[in-house]
């Protein structure tokens, strides 16, 4: 599906049109073939750590008061939810036969999973990062070249993800021949957010799974932290025709505030706007004149100043609703599940967790747990 | 129609089409105006004008220095036009901008602001054919050339959807890559223009800005060539003389289109 209602789309130069429509004919003719299936497999099992755990919080259910589940990505090998896309979508380009392999990243996570599938299967790995997001994610600069690959610090315009987006797609332009592009989220023109939103669902298969095995009825409600929003369709999409309410928490950041050039948060479903942004039509956060607008957040992997078609969309119809929370109540929410359960979530997950304090979650949840936060840590301390 | 108009009368007098493209605003929008009329006093037959949007992902990073440097300057779409409306030069006129600047402000709105601009041409790198409709409709009406791009990665099935909406001139990207100066042409471009069979002009550009390569270009088949960076990179220094230099770069570019 091209489309998402009337989102999504192939807003990209000329160059990459052939190349998108090689990426979806490969996608449909590999995507069930029973070798690719079973390689994947092997590689999110065995490599990757899956399946991660459904883990009742019970201190943190109290602290609540509701019974609150953990979907623990932060378990999946490099600490985060997106090896299940960069593992899926390295293992595509090795069956397209392209040799070298690049991505953009904001926190670094999509970088370090995209580094780590890329030396697993041999592939040569290019990653585009923000030099804002450099400084703030040293250690995973410093992963992503312990993994072999090359780090290319990105300094035009706001020197986060959207801009290492730009560099990225730049990249591929010019080495469309080779060069596989592995995009971090359900962004960017079609087929990648159907791409991405397929890999990412193995989240959501387990939760059902194990939800129905530990509590014998679907949760109440499911709630994700949504950037992009990889993580949130992922869990969200084989509940989509249950009845569970479904929360995308965005970056409130400082205020749902914005200037001619800045928005304070990130949350493009909130308070985006219909626009194209990264070859998709979308909502996004924009000026009057369609000037894009650096996002902010504390979390950098929410840093991002658009969202997924396909998630947009769902808000529309009001199968997913959006919310956010501010930099503030995430990070006491970082603090709450350190103390309580033992667990440092990431600063983009703490979202999630924060917004489950609020009523309307119901009495039994699922938070999608999608990084840790040893990554964060620096951020954190360095605050006090 | 000045567009193709310009071609023909030039094809006439043996003579390749030379376009400029300079981002509208850089370094000012008083500026731009000084710009456009020296480049014109060089030779310059058309003019494509860069209305800047914020991420320009099909440009390279000189192109990109100068968007960031009219974003820096205060350009925006409601400046864009009424500059462009107060030009008084006698070649056309064509915007390069981004999908969503246009989308913004209202397809219908855009393609009128242009034709009251006295706009002849629109090109947007981030809008394939396939997502063209609306504006290929609003332009059709209006009487705007809609200026698509080909690419060597252009397929035969591609091309001809293309050539089915394309008026005005193509767009032929010279090799793969982002907008910037590049050493030489590549043969791709010779390959390119031979597979187009159509009727419609062929201006080449991307990494042309020697006149070797405009000569080049033009042997290979091509009708015009587009110049951005190499422009470009003089407003960048903004140095006293900075028009003069590019009147003479435009005469020096244009005297290598002439007697085909």
């Amino acid at each position: 599906m091209k489309k998402f209602g009337r989102y999504g789309g192939q807003f990209a130069p000329e160059v990459l049109m052939p190349a998108l429509e090689e990426l979806a004919g490969a996608y449909e003719q590999h995507k069930n073939d029973a070798k690719f299936v079973a390689e994947l497999r092997h590689y999110l099992e065995d490599f990757g750590g899956r399946p991660t755990p459904l883990y009742h919080a019970k201190r943190l259910s109290k602290h609540l008061n509701k019974k609150v589940y953990l979907k623990r990505e932060d378990l999946v090998h490099g600490g985060a939810h997106k090896l299940n896309n960069t593992i899926g979508q390295a293992l595509l380009a090795k069956y397209m036969g392209k040799e070298r392999i690049i991505a953009e990243t904001g926190a670094g996570q999509h970088g370090t999973a995209t580094a780590m599938a890329g030396a697993v299967l041999g592939l040569k790995t290019v990653v585009y990062m923000g030099t804002k997001d450099m400084e703030r994610q040293k250690m995973n600069v410093f992963r992503m070249k312990l993994l072999g690959a090359e780090v290319i610090p990105v300094s035009s315009g706001s020197q986060t993800l959207k801009d290492a987006i730009n560099e990225a797609l730049r990249d591929w332009v010019a080495n469309v021949g080779d060069t596989y592009y592995l995009i971090g989220s359900i962004v960017g023109p079609h087929p990648y957010p159907t791409i991405v939103r397929d890999f990412q669902t193995v989240i959501g298969q387990e939760t059902r799974e194990q939800i129905l095995g530990k509590e014998g009825r679907l949760p109440d409600s499911i709630v994700a932290c949504a950037g992009g929003g990889s993580n949130a369709m992922g869990i969200f999409y084989p509940f989509l025709n249950d009845d569970v309410d479904l929360f995308a928490v965005e970056a409130g950041g400082e205020g749902l505030k914005k200037t001619e050039k800045v928005a304070y948060h990130s949350a493009s479903l909130c308070a985006g706007e219909e626009g194209v942004l990264h070859g998709a039509r979308t909502k996004i956060l924009q000026n009057e004149y369609g000037q894009i607008l650096e996002s902010h957040s504390i979390a950098p992997g929410l840093d991002y100043s658009g969202v997924g078609p396909e998630l947009a969309r769902l808000v529309d119809t009001g199968r997913v609703k959006a919310r956010n929370i501010s930099d503030e109540d995430a990070l006491d929410a970082f603090h709450v599940l350190s103390r309580l359960e033992g667990i440092v979530p990431a600063l983009e997950s703490a979202h999630a967790i924060a917004y489950t304090q609020k009523d309307d979650v119901g009495d039994l949840v699922v938070i999608n747990l999608s990084g840790r936060g040893d990554k964060d840590v620096e951020t954190v301390a360095g605050l006090k | 129609m000045r567009i193709k108009e310009t071609f023909d009368a030039l094809r006439g007098k043996k003579e390749g089409v030379l376009i400029a493209y300079i981002c509208a605003g850089d370094p000012t929008a008083e500026k731009t105006v000084e710009i456009v009329d020296a480049l014109v006093k060089g030779g310059v037959d058309m003019i494509e004008l860069g209305l800047p949007f914020s991420d320009p992902v099909a440009d390279g990073a000189t192109i990109q220095a100068a968007i960031d440097r009219a974003l820096t300057s205060g350009m925006n779409p409601d400046k864009f036009f009424r500059h462009a409306g107060s030009m008084d030069v006698n070649v056309p006129l064509i915007v390069m901008t981004y999908y969503n600047l246009i989308f913004r402000r209202g397809i219908k709105r855009f393609v009128s602001d242009c034709k009251s601009a006295g706009i002849s041409g629109i090109i947007v790198p981030d809008l394939p054919v396939e997502e063209s409709e609306e504006l290929h409709q609003c332009c059709r009406d209006a009487g705007v050339d809609l200026i698509f791009i080909v690419a060597p990665t252009t397929t035969e099935e591609r091309m001809n959807m293309i050539l089915d909406k394309a008026s005005g001139f193509l767009y032929i990207v010279s090799r793969l890559g982002v907008t910037g100066v590049r050493e030489d042409v590549a043969d791709s471009t010779e390959r390119l223009l031979k597979r187009i069979k159509a009727p419609i002009p062929k201006a080449v550009g991307f990494g042309i800005s020697k006149p070797e390569h405009v000569r080049e270009i033009l042997k290979a088949g091509a009708d015009g060539v587009i110049v951005g960076s190499a422009f470009v990179n003089i407003i960048a220094k903004n140095e006293p003389g900075m028009l003069k230099s590019l009147e003479s770069l435009a005469a020096t570019l244009k005297s290598a289109t002439l007697n085909r």
